[in-house]
């Protein structure tokens, strides 16, 4: 056990102690509650200038929204029929991490479309780990490696292959 | 300009993107000065958070210089240096009149449940980040906040996250004095949270994580009692046999999503995604914590939901309290700690990245490479001392 440390040590101990903060932060403010529904002097609202997916919970577009990234593609499809469904539904979440999974396959066909090879060590890092942690680097190649061999030798001795290899 | 490109889970870049415009009477163009990785960014690049598109920009804690404002906003003028708060926040709704300015109603069309974020995903609004040399900055008369001359730029772009964060976790603790306070995780929120709960009067803080220089900081920095989960077999029994068995007052769950030490929280909530992270923390928070005492949550986890005994919350009698921070209702007592020499901020940064250098910066942070504690990218224009 490690040696308890005196408060009074300890630079600005206790100069925001206030019993009055019971309960805590954060609470509705009755006095500063509208009780009136979406009552508030609204901001102007953005122009829609791109595709902007809105929760079915909302029931009046925000007044500003980010303009990143707008839906498209095999994903965005996906995004539109996710944003059918309500925040509560688990359905909603879990189309949305499929989506961004195939847009991560979208995005690598972008930019060969594009003549762009991606760098993907290079993405990852791998100069830092390189730099940081080459025994770490090693022992991953050597697991994936050897993964893949196992695979390989697995594939190759499948009876659909030997059948195949027959004919 | 440059700026930081997702390309999907563990894969960053820096591409060349267009400037960012004015979309709203209400926006600014900023020109980024410091943009901080935070380690909620880091469930972003860990593929945690739906709805985060490829090509979107992250970065929630930045400072800049206004180049540019809307016709609508009467408080900035281009050239002000600015503390940008993480939440976007309309100043007017429901909620941003109770000073819940994290939970504005008028900044994210893709949900309710969550407010408007710069840089963090289309479940936050959609907005690209700061990690760029330049941003849009919507509802720029409400969260910019001009830095206070003399401030450290490396203590003002602490303040647009972490340091409140790290404070709203204590606020929200109810720290009353001499209390025992256990912060879970040794990251840049736990251990400003672990910091901060000595302002409120904590009799004894601890500090609980599993890596070791990020510990070792902690004793020093916060200072607290630290200990390694790996070398304590199981921390709630640990917890409980050093506070005479009844718990602690308070548990602080600073790690969120992406915690280590079980393996069925980490199988379920980071590899399959059948629970919103891995809910380690807020666990071991729960049944670590005494009969009414409060765990408060600032870790962040996702939408759907997490293994964790609610029934020892019901049969406990506990307190919950989490919310994102509201930063612009805390930044003027925070910019006081700071002048005061009550907090330093800046002892957090280990790392200073140019931008150009994104993809090894994410992957220093999330591997825990090179004691790296809190990095900071810094655009090549920009002065980086």
């Amino acid at each position: 056990m490690q040696q308890r440390i005196d408060p009074t040590t300890v630079v600005g101990w206790g100069v925001d102690a206030d019993p009055a903060n019971d309960p805590t932060y954060p609470m509705r403010d009755v006095s500063r509650d509208s009780k009136g529904g979406l009552d508030w002097q609204r901001p102007t609202l953005q122009p829609e200038q791109v595709e902007v997916l809105r929760s079915t919970e909302h029931n009046r577009r925000p007044a500003v929204y980010g303009t990143s990234t707008p839906p498209s593609g095999l994903s965005g499809a996906i995004r539109r029929r996710a944003f059918r469904k309500s925040e509560g539904k688990w359905s909603h979440w879990l189309m949305l991490l499929a989506a961004d999974r195939i847009n991560v396959i979208e995005g690598i066909g972008d930019d060969l479309m594009h003549g762009r090879v991606p760098n993907i060590p290079g993405e990852m890092g791998i100069r830092s780990e390189m730099q940081h942690n080459m025994p770490g680097l090693i022992r991953k190649v050597a697991v994936t490696g050897a993964v893949l061999a196992v695979i390989a030798a697995l594939v190759r001795s499948s009876p659909h292959s030997s059948t195949r290899n027959r004919y | 300009m440059l700026a930081m490109d997702y390309r999907g889970p563990y894969r960053v870049r820096v591409e060349q993107k267009p400037m960012p415009t004015i979309q709203h009477p209400e926006d600014a163009i900023v020109r980024v000065t410091r943009s901080c990785i935070c380690g909620s960014d880091l469930h972003l690049y860990h593929g945690m958070v739906p709805d985060t598109r490829i090509g979107m920009t992250f970065g929630h804690e930045f400072t800049g210089i206004v180049e540019e404002v809307g016709s609508e906003v009467k408080n900035l003028k281009a050239g002000d240096h600015v503390i940008v708060p993480f939440n976007i926040a309309c100043g007017k709704c429901h909620f941003c009149q109770q000073g819940l300015f994290g939970n504005c109603h008028e900044a994210n069309p893709e949900a309710t449940a969550v407010g408007g974020i710069f840089g963090y995903s289309h479940t936050a609004g959609g907005y690209d980040g700061g990690q760029a040399e330049y941003v849009r900055v919507p509802y720029a008369d409400v969260g910019p906040t001009k830095i206070p001359a003399g401030m450290d730029l490396d203590d003002a772009v602490l303040l647009t996250d972490v340091v409140p964060t790290g404070y709203q976790a204590a606020e929200m603790a109810g720290i009353k004095r001499g209390d025992t306070v256990v912060v879970f995780g040794a990251g840049p929120v736990g251990i400003m949270a672990a910091r901060c709960a000595w302002l409120f009067g904590a009799g004894r803080v601890i500090v609980i994580d599993h890596v070791e220089y990020r510990l070792d900081f902690a004793r020093q920095y916060c200072p607290a009692e630290v200990y390694n989960f790996r070398s304590v077999e199981d921390p709630v029994f640990f917890i409980k046999k050093i506070t005479d068995s009844l718990g602690a007052d308070v548990c602080i769950d600073a790690v969120g999503g992406d915690a280590a030490g079980s393996a069925m929280h980490t199988l379920l909530g980071t590899k399959i995604k059948l629970e919103a992270g891995a809910a380690t923390a807020l666990h071991w928070a729960i049944n670590a914590v005494k009969k009414g005492g409060i765990v408060s949550i600032v870790g962040v986890y996702g939408p759907t939901g997490n293994i964790v005994p609610i029934g020892n919350v019901v049969n406990k009698g506990i307190t919950i309290r989490a919310n994102q921070a509201s930063v612009k209702r805390l930044l003027p007592r925070l910019i006081d700690h700071v002048q005061a020499g009550r907090i330093n901020p800046k002892a957090l940064i280990t790392h200073k990245v140019p931008l150009e250098e994104v993809a090894d910066a994410y992957h220093i942070f999330s591997a825990k490479l090179d004691g790296c504690i809190k990095p900071v990218l810094v655009p090549s224009s920009v002065d980086r001392s």
